[in-house]
């Protein structure tokens, strides 16, 4: 379980560009839900996805995953309770590496590493399985630079390294929004089915308010740092984009001026 | 080029490649432009050959040096890992301070190491003439080194540390301290850079505070000439290329300084390490830019 409790970022505090990023953010995500969240740009997406990562430490307020409380480890101490997909996706893989180099690298994700081999003749096969069951070949191209694959075959082999050790909470960083749309929906449908088939707690932030609506169990709505709407259940099954788009509307007081979020 | 010149350019040249692995591991994989081996290869030298001269074994002495040089490592990388110094200033500030210390180390600007035994000295009662035994042992020392290398690059700790180099967030987010390993790098990189300074003065017959000086240029021309003729793709490759290069480096610079025609002179020798860099640098990008106009014209 994921509890976010009065989280405020602040960045540059105390200097004419202060930004108050993250207002007093409550959330609590119980075991395996699948959340997806909106909001414009500046609403405080990336920033709550970075404090949740480790990547940005919070001014005030606490986090607690497991009933452990996680606020100031910095990310590598907390890589073993939190996997992550970058938006791009260069930066979730090292494209100067191999394929199973990458994979091994997450293989021992939160893990001491020693002197051991990187590399078992048993872990390879077991690595080679799963990338087998993506469906792009890749399982035949182990010792391929990552550089050699096109972005989609990239974030695929990401979500594959984020599930090798099973994390707390999988974190999805608009991780379609640079692919074409075609990949785009083949990549959502690989995360439907990895976050089902392994139960894991997620939570994915969208620019769409169609993919936030389809996929999960629980939309929630970030503006100025707030969470202010947070639909689940039947609620949220007969809600439309429509909906979504009259209530974003009421919320910000004024019109939808982002194209991004219509067109989703 | 005589015989004896072609083996005394093969000696520097495998001195030197344990400089060019040292550089590998900073500049290729951790992406750390060190010049901090300006300062910890005389260290090295400084040290060993201090540590010879007052009675000590000279294995354990060029293991000393190879400390020495670890230690000056540790404060670059602490200095940029730690407080944040850009990395290139933080290593040439290390490599300014090493200067002062190099000269405490010896007491004096050098240290000469004449009629002592060094680590070559057991071998040359093994029937080998005399030339050719330092250049055989050197070969062993710089083999077994690179194995060892190649081993440690290979193992999780290896990995982990290639990967802070290629893409530092994406090893944090794996969970791997990219700081420590920044600093354990960094120093494993310049204890084989002093290892290499203990060696050049048991070669050369003593430490001189001169001698670190464009060590950094040199290390780094046998990097990327050693590139420039392999291409390697596997780690073992690229680090036999490092070797490679180095050797080659030196038989280059020993055939133009040999060529009379050209008129050059033993001080020339930093500008020909220049421009052989400058060459070696551009000539990849030319032969790309080449192949790519070729296929255009197809």
């Amino acid at each position: 379980m994921i509890d976010v409790q009065d989280i405020h970022v602040r960045f540059n505090a105390g200097t004419a560009l202060e930004k108050h990023a993250v207002q007093g953010l409550s959330l609590t995500i119980p075991e395996g839900q699948f959340v997806t969240v909106i909001g414009s740009n500046g609403a405080g997406k990336s920033t709550l996805l970075n404090v949740l990562a480790g990547e940005v430490l919070p001014t005030t307020g606490r986090l607690m995953i497991d009933n452990q409380e996680v606020t100031r480890w910095p990310t590598s101490r907390r890589a073993g309770l939190v996997a992550r997909v970058f938006q791009d996706p260069l930066a979730g893989t090292c494209e100067r590496l191999s394929i199973e180099e990458n994979l091994a690298l997450a293989l021992h994700r939160g893990k001491r590493r020693g002197l051991s081999r990187a590399l078992h003749a048993d872990q390879r096969e077991h690595l080679r399985s799963r990338l087998a069951v993506l469906g792009l070949g890749l399982e035949g191209r182990m010792q391929d630079r990552m550089g050699l694959l096109s972005g989609g075959q990239r974030q695929a082999v990401s979500l594959v390294m984020a599930t090798l050790t099973p994390p707390r909470i999988l974190l999805l960083d608009e991780h379609t929004a640079a692919l074409d749309p075609k990949t785009a929906a083949f990549i959502m449908g690989l995360t439907d089915r990895v976050v089902a088939e392994r139960r894991l707690t997620t939570l994915m932030v969208t620019h769409s308010m169609r993919q936030a609506l389809d996929h999960g169990n629980r939309t929630i709505m970030l503006h100025e740092g707030r969470v202010v709407l947070d639909v689940t259940g039947h609620e949220r099954k007969g809600m439309r984009v429509e909906d979504l788009l009259h209530m974003f509307e009421k919320v910000r007081g004024q019109e939808v001026e982002d194209d991004r979020l219509l067109l989703g | 080029m005589s015989l004896i010149a072609f083996l005394g350019a093969i000696e520097i040249g495998l001195m030197y490649g344990l400089v060019a692995i040292g550089v590998y591991l900073s500049f290729r994989i951790l992406d750390f432009p060190d010049l901090t081996v300006d300062g910890s290869l005389p260290l090295g030298a400084a040290v060993g050959a201090t540590l010879i001269v007052a009675g000590v074994p000279p294995v354990v002495a060029t293991l000393a040096g190879g400390l020495a040089g670890g230690l000056a490592g540790l404060v670059t990388a602490w200095l940029s890992v730690r407080l944040g110094i850009l990395h290139l200033l933080a290593s040439i500030l290390t490599m300014i301070a090493l200067h002062s210390v190099n000269l405490r180390v010896m007491g004096k600007p050098n240290q000469p190491l004449l009629g002592v035994d060094t680590v070559f000295t057991p071998f040359e009662s093994l029937g080998l003439s005399p030339y050719w035994v330092t250049p055989v042992v050197l070969l062993g020392i710089v083999a077994a080194i690179l194995l060892a290398v190649n081993w440690f690059l290979g193992s999780e700790l290896g990995l982990a540390m290639r990967a802070t180099g290629a893409n530092a967030r994406m090893a944090r987010a794996q969970g791997i301290h990219t700081g420590w390993l920044t600093m354990l790098g960094i120093a494993l990189s310049n204890g084989l850079v002093g290892m290499a300074g203990a060696l050049f003065a048991q070669i050369q017959g003593g430490a001189d505070i001169t001698m670190g000086v464009g060590v950094i240029v040199v290390g780094l021309a046998a990097v990327i000439l050693g590139e420039a003729i392999v291409s390697p793709r596997v780690i073992v490759i690229a680090l036999i290329a490092c070797v490679l290069g180095s050797i080659v480096y030196r038989l280059t610079v020993a055939l133009a300084l040999n060529a009379g025609f050209l008129g050059l002179q033993a001080q020339d020798l930093k500008l020909v390490t220049a421009v052989l860099v400058v060459v070696a640098m551009v000539l990849p990008g030319l032969r790309r830019k080449y192949a790519g106009s070729k296929a255009v014209a197809r």
